[in-house]
């Protein structure tokens, strides 16, 4: 990650862009993480889903911060590969299957990320070990906007693991409106974000799910939104 | 030590930079931003001594209302000072944001994405219209040609299943956020020589003045005395003692401001004052009705303690278009010409 770059890239870019060509509407914002090892667990519209987690955080923690991210998307050119990995600072996941290569070819023309291993996770777990802050979508895409789709189980593992780092939910509305997957044009829309508690490590994975569904869909129950169909 | 030797250039620069942008301003007009700093002061210590009487109870959204208070009012005072040009773009971006809110909160079609993108254009063309000082431009833009030209490119997309609300809502945001709020800016523009006073600026804070001070005093007026509610279906908090009040506060400083900031006569600043207290009493509770349409309290949480820009601005929908068609006709450049 080239921590120059990406402060360059996130004052004078992503800054404005979120604050200004969106603007954000942040409910429970004393509840985020003041400091890493965390999770901040998100559902996902748009690309632009990111960019405002990261504004949102604050400050001094940009560098810790790091996505976790699709690698046979966002490592697919050796362009992307690079904004993502270096810029971003993601940490890329194979999406589907435990072995890597199985039923997904490895990025074309980029540096296989490094840390793929047997368990997709692995990497992340890394990251929280050094103290860093990951942002994960588990919907794994950012399918319809608007629309949350069925949480991934893998963030369950990784509460398992590490039962002391706060799994904290965020749930974001408008985003899929300004950017919704299969558009190049943004438009602007303000974007509620609404933060939760911490959700526990409940010692179990399935309730673990259940709790962190519940979560994001009390969260979502806290506004109240246009339609938009 | 090595701190403060290190910023005190900065300090004497940043003291040159205000002293040039009240130097810009008429004297008129500054001793107008003097008045204004002793308001907000005057706020600032009320808020301090109610928490210091009555500490058991909760000022926050007070405290938080006057400190947006000084935030506004600074960003407009230097909006105003530094020149002409950083003024429109002070208000267009007020356009923009305030379409933005508007536009997040009613339902819109996803078809329209692009229409709304088309629809965010018209604030750059319509300030520049003002820049230019192209009065038929500025008036005709948005009700003729963006009513015309957004209905086409909705129909390009060819989504006719609600088409006719989106269109409606579309334009009435427009008419409201940009058009209406536009006029404040014509206003800046306006020749100096249609006002000796305070040219252009004396003219909008005269009408941004007397817009805020009478939301401010229909407030403190119905919290005090307020018995009769005047529209309890669309905004249960309004009084008729609050109308009558705030309308009777804002027309004396309606008189007591215009030979300072206006060339308005005695009589017509007297119809200005009614103009701006109705016009910002109905402005006020016309976007009461739209967001109790929506079920939403505030517009938005841009401006903490007030709501939204909308909140904020709702009054100024009516008093802005108001005002300066009433100058328009007794003081603008047809009026000299024809003398």
């Amino acid at each position: 990650m080239n921590r120059v770059a990406r402060a360059i890239f996130f004052w004078l870019v992503a800054r404005p862009l979120v604050l200004l060509g969106i603007g954000l509407n942040v409910r429970h914002r004393e509840r985020l993480p003041a400091g890493g090892p965390a999770v901040v667990v998100a559902n996902h519209n748009s690309h632009l889903d990111t960019l405002v987690l990261m504004t949102l955080l604050p400050r001094r923690l940009l560098p810790v911060v790091r996505p976790v991210a699709a690698a046979d998307y966002f490592l697919r050119n050796r362009l992307l590969a690079w904004f993502s990995l270096r810029i971003m600072g993601v940490i890329p996941i194979e999406r589907r299957g435990r072995s890597p290569g199985a039923d997904k070819p490895a990025a074309v023309g980029a540096d296989p990320p490094a840390a793929v291993g047997a368990d997709p996770l692995s990497a992340v777990g890394a990251a929280l070990g050094r103290g860093e802050i990951v942002i994960l979508f588990p919907e794994g895409s950012r399918g319809e906007p608007e629309r949350l789709a069925e949480l991934k189980s893998g963030i369950s593992r990784l509460a398992e693991r590490f039962p002391q780092v706060p799994v904290v939910p965020v749930f974001m509305h408008g985003l899929g409106k300004a950017l919704p997957r299969g558009s190049m044009l943004p438009v602007p829309f303000f974007c509620d974000v609404f933060v939760g508690e911490p959700v526990p490590w409940s010692g179990d994975r399935k309730l673990f799910m259940q709790q962190l569904a519940a979560a994001m869909q009390a969260l979502a129950g806290e506004g109240s939104f246009p339609a938009w169909d | 030590m090595g701190i403060a030797a290190a910023s005190a250039p900065w300090l004497e620069r940043l003291r040159a930079a205000l002293a040039a942008v009240i130097g810009r301003l008429a004297p008129a007009v500054a001793w107008a931003v003097g008045g204004i700093l002793v308001l907000l002061l005057a706020a600032s210590a009320a808020v301090w001594l109610l928490g210091r009487l009555r500490p058991q109870a909760d000022w926050t959204e007070l405290r938080q209302r006057v400190r947006t208070w000084w935030v506004m009012a600074g960003v407009f005072v230097l909006a105003l000072g530094l020149s002409r040009r950083v003024s429109l773009l002070f208000f267009a971006l007020t356009s923009f944001l305030a379409l933005k809110e508007y536009l997040s909160l009613i339902p819109t079609r996803r078809a329209d994405r692009t229409v709304l993108l088309w629809a965010y254009l018209t604030i750059p063309v319509q300030y520049m219209w003002i820049d230019q000082g192209w009065y038929g431009m500025f008036i005709i833009f948005i009700p003729v040609y963006a009513f015309l030209l957004l209905p086409m490119r909705m129909v390009l997309i060819g989504e006719t299943s609600g088409f006719l609300r989106a269109a409606g809502t579309l334009h009435w945001g427009l008419m409201a956020t940009v058009f209406a709020l536009s006029h404040v800016a014509f206003l800046l523009v306006l020749p100096p020589a249609l006002n000796p006073h305070g040219a252009g600026p004396g003219l909008v804070l005269y009408l941004v003045f007397l817009t805020q001070f009478n939301d401010v005093a229909q407030y403190l007026w119905g919290k005090t005395l307020g018995r009769h509610k005047v529209i309890p279906k669309v905004s249960p908090g309004k009084t008729v003692e609050g109308l009558l009040g705030g309308l009777a506060t804002t027309v004396t400083l309606a008189c007591l401001l215009a030979p300072r900031l206006t060339p308005l006569t005695g009589g017509e600043a007297l119809a200005a004052g009614v103009l701006i207290g109705l016009g910002g009493f109905i402005g006020d509770v016309v976007i009461s009705a739209l967001k109790r349409d929506l079920g939403i309290k505030d517009s938005g949480t841009l401006l903490p303690g007030h709501g939204g820009i909308l909140d904020r601005i709702d009054s100024l929908t009516y008093t802005a278009p108001l005002f300066f068609h009433f100058f328009w006709y007794l003081h603008g450049p047809l009026v000299t010409r024809i003398q």
